[in-house]
């Protein structure tokens, strides 16, 4: 490590070349993180305005804001971009392509071109689905169910279908680099057991990324070509079957939830730790769980279609498998919270998102287990339960997760540490909006307010106005970050190698790193989290 | 893949066995074994594939057993698909 | 740079890449790449054959009626095509692990003819489907009845699913053809040019895993298209 003077002006990946040429050629992991960074949050505040519209709309029981044709395709375009361009690449795209070669001690990932086309697969993924957007629209809900997508609906169904197919081959891509990478790459003396536990979160993810994606990508060009051609696969008018089609895009679709929030509990096992000063508990544990949530996870995509048609039997199996999924996540709820027993606690910005995951994804999770419960679902199916249930796990999880860890390795990306009390100020934002929110959701949908209506008895309308009233405080708590981070760009104080005083190899580099990522090749001799033998967190320079 | 080199012999054996196995199918498929027809042309079509994979795509002879997971990874999730999509179908009628 | 540390070897392998520390691992990580790229297909096909099953057990006669209709002769020729064309290609990876560049390009080249002959004869097959009127769509109208029950007439429904099917699934098996063909046109060169020695050959070896992988769909596919019920 350079023992000479800490200045902004030392070499790193970041002022080794500058020119657009160098950011949209770079084969730099580190780099391609930023280029998916910029992406994903224009993506991000894409589907949070198709939010912001729907809540509007929502303020009020009559239909008055916009017909009932653009309502369902606001919500079918905030699913869809929300999903497969924010989410879904999210954490890995961002977090996973900056951290997995550091914290393996590697120079780059397997294959730094594939992971460069990745990127561009992604916009140009990206492209078509703004194209289909702005020309307007799809309104088949981002499910894409037939007969509707394939025969009825009138809008770009199969625009969407194909940017959603080519996004999925760069999910693939970015799961076929990690696993290549985590397996081929490990510095020398970095055995699996010592691996930090965001790396196998980020393992299971690439797990179901590669299994799982191509489904959905064979699904797509079945209903392109179904809606193209006239065919019948999927259409009960000619001999098809519209379950097939569920079958298939679940089959993916439910394991996509695990890929968005599996990395995300990576990103709190290093947070926990870190601001517990303490070893996480249960090392093995959380490692194996995470590979238990991406096998388990597969086994259950039917409980989206419990009243759909399929038969008792294989409902009760489903339904069964998915209260055993359930298992694993609740493993990795106990061990933080243990880590955290007797911990020396620091509140900062990531351990307050870190707080935030645990609990909000409880909530989320428990509720999973009414939804799996065949009777009950019976009565919430397609009402505002399930989306306050699954809002709570992509929002106050996954979406919570990454913002921990935006804040966690931020010194490290950009050099620069983003100011503390206004990053907390942020999380309580932000928290207090979700909960805001989705809360009242919970109760709308069990009290009977269907999902992807546009209009709702007035009876509903005091919950749905709170509800509104959260996701403008939510959206303020989003922007604050955006704001204080370009902010720290310029002004913001100089970053050590480890202001958190945190484990891994990625902090025994310089922040923010050099293009090959260490001076000297690393050589492992430590176990992970080994924070008895860390020194304290040192003080972030004045500086800038 | 490893440095093992597979000898002229073993690949001419391996292509002149899928190519009998071939026209076995394709015999087996007029004569009338009832439901066993189809049991018995994917029981060799599942040879002929073991066969490519295991030799020619030398499986058999990789030192790095990462290989062989992810094959039977792979494998064990179709089986998945199909079967517990084929469990909803096959029981739909007793409800 | 800081990519060669102080104690660098004295020469690298020209084919190795900066973030790779040997020759081997790079080789080790390019092979595991391509078989997880394969796992991949598995799924990708995979959910046409879950589609292709239910369907089959749902419409039993119709989709034998249908299977009947296509040529088995040509189904046969083409599926002894692909399996000499793996045999082509296994060659020409020997051919390059003991340095023979001449035999590599003959190969390789053979492989590429077998290849171009398979989608070929595809051609010929799908011809004669358009000219019966079997792709689906609105001209699709198919002549017959189910085998054994000459009075009972195919329903044409389930044989416009059955060709959905026949044609989704060696439709999407030939463009894998075809990008095979392409990626194998390039190594060609790549071998004529002298690049593949023994001691690098990974592109060839990937390549081939790829080329096996297509066969072994052709070889699942045959039976279960062509052969469904041939007795009657």
């Amino acid at each position: 490590m350079a023992t000479a003077a800490i200045t902004a002006e030392r070499e790193n990946y970041l002022n080794q070349e500058y020119g657009i040429k160098s950011w949209l050629l770079t084969v730099d992991h580190k780099r391609i993180a930023l280029l998916y960074l910029l992406s994903i949050t224009f993506f991000f505040f894409i589907g949070g305005f198709f939010a912001l519209l729907i809540r509007l709309e929502l303020l009020t029981p009559a239909g008055d804001l916009v017909q009932a044709d653009t309502y369902n395709k606001l919500f079918t375009m905030h699913g869809q971009v929300m999903v497969f361009f924010f989410l879904i690449p999210s954490i890995p795209a961002v977090l996973g392509n900056f951290l997995v070669p550091l914290m393996i001690g590697a120079k780059d990932l397997a294959f730094p071109r594939i992971n460069l086309l990745s990127w561009y697969l992604y916009i140009i993924a990206g492209i078509l689905m703004l194209h289909c957007m702005l020309t307007g629209g799809v309104d088949t809900g981002w499910t894409f169910y037939t007969p509707f997508s394939t025969a009825f609906s009138n809008t770009k169904v199969i625009e969407a279908g194909l940017a959603i197919f080519v996004s999925g081959f760069s999910s693939i891509l970015t799961g076929l680099n990690f696993v290549v990478t985590i397996h081929r790459m490990r510095a020398p003396g970095m055995t699996w057991d010592r691996l930090p536990l965001f790396i196998w979160a980020h393992y299971a993810t690439s797990i179901i990324q590669l299994l799982g994606t191509p489904v959905i990508a064979v699904t797509l060009v079945l209903v392109v070509l179904e809606r193209a051609l006239h065919l019948g696969i999927f259409d009960p008018t000619r001999g098809g079957d519209p379950l097939l089609f569920q079958h298939l895009f679940w089959f993916y679709s439910h394991p996509a939830v695990y890929i968005m929030i599996l990395p995300a509990m990576g990103v709190v096992s290093e947070i926990v730790p870190c601001f517990s000063r303490k070893r996480i508990f249960g090392y093995n544990f959380i490692a194996m769980s995470s590979i238990a949530i991406a096998v388990f996870g597969f086994l259950v995509w039917a409980h989206h279609m419990f009243v759909a048609g399929i038969s008792l039997y294989s409902a009760l199996i489903f339904s069964m498998l998915s209260y055993l999924v359930a298992v694993p996540s609740a493993v990795k709820v106990f061990n933080w919270t243990a880590t955290m027993h007797k911990g020396s606690i620091t509140f900062s910005t990531p351990m307050l998102y870190a707080f935030g995951f645990i609990g909000l994804f409880t909530m989320g999770g428990l509720t999973g287990l009414f939804l799996a419960a065949l009777g009950i679902d019976v009565h919430v199916t397609d009402t505002y339960f399930v989306i306050a249930h699954f809002h709570y796990i992509m929002v106050g999880g996954a979406v919570m997760g990454y913002l921990g860890g935006m804040h966690f390795w931020w010194p490290k990306i950009s050099g620069r540490m983003y100011p503390e009390s206004l990053g907390r100020l942020a999380a309580l934002i932000v928290f207090l909006g979700f909960n805001l929110t989705f809360f009242p959701q919970f109760i709308l949908g069990y009290l009977g307010m269907p999902r992807r209506y546009w209009q709702y008895p007035p009876e509903f309308q005091v919950l749905n106005v709170l509800s509104t009233a959260g996701s403008t405080i939510l959206a303020v708590g989003y922007l604050l970050p955006m704001v204080y981070f370009l902010w720290s760009m310029r002004y913001g104080k100089i970053a050590p190698a480890n202001p958190w005083g945190a484990s891994g190899l990625e902090w025994k580099t310089t922040s923010p790193p050099p293009t090959f990522n260490f001076e000297e090749p690393p050589v492992v001799d430590f176990e992970a989290y080994d924070y008895e033998h860390i020194p304290a967190p040192q003080e972030a320079r004045v500086g800038g | 893949m490893s440095e093992h080199i597979v000898s002229l012999k073993t690949n001419v054996s391996v292509w002149l066995a899928l190519l009998v196995l071939t026209g076995v199918t394709a015999g087996v498929a007029f004569i009338d074994l009832g439901p066993f027809n189809t049991v018995v042309a994917l029981v060799i079509a599942t040879c002929k594939a073991l066969m490519v994979v295991l030799i020619f795509m030398h499986v058999k002879y990789a030192s790095d057993k990462m290989v062989k997971v992810v094959v039977i990874s792979a494998l064990f999730f179709l089986m998945l698909l199909l079967g517990l999509s084929l469990a909803d179908y096959a029981t739909r009628m007793l409800s | 740079m800081l990519a060669d540390s102080p104690v660098a070897v004295a020469h690298h392998n020209p084919e190795l890449k900066h973030h790779f520390a040997d020759m081997e691992q790079q080789r080790d990580a390019s092979s595991l790449g391509m078989w997880l790229f394969l796992a991949t297909e598995v799924m990708f096909f995979g959910g046409m054959f879950c589609a292709y099953l239910i369907y089959r057990l749902w419409y039993f006669p119709d989709f034998a009626a249908a299977s009947k209709s296509l040529d088995i002769t040509l189904g046969t020729v083409n599926t002894a095509v692909l399996i000499c064309s793996s045999l082509t290609v296994v060659l020409a990876v020997g051919a390059a692990q003991l340095g023979k560049r001449q035999a590599q390009v003959i190969y390789l080249a053979l492989t590429l003819v077998l290849g171009l002959a398979f989608l070929g004869i595809k051609g010929v097959e799908w011809t004669s489907k358009f000219k019966e009127h079997h792709i689906p769509g609105a001209s699709f109208h198919f002549e017959g009845s189910i085998p054994d029950h000459p009075g009972q007439p195919v329903d044409q429904q389930h044989a416009q699913i059955f060709f959905s099917l026949y044609f989704a699934m060696t439709g999407m098996h030939a463009l894998h053809m075809v990008i095979g063909v392409g990626i194998f046109s390039y190594l060609l060169y790549q071998a004529w040019k002298g690049r593949y020695t023994p001691e690098y050959h990974t592109p060839l070896e990937n390549s081939g895993l790829y080329w096996h992988f297509v066969d072994i769909i052709w070889i699942y596919l045959f039976p279960l298209l062509y052969l469904i019920d041939r007795k009657k």
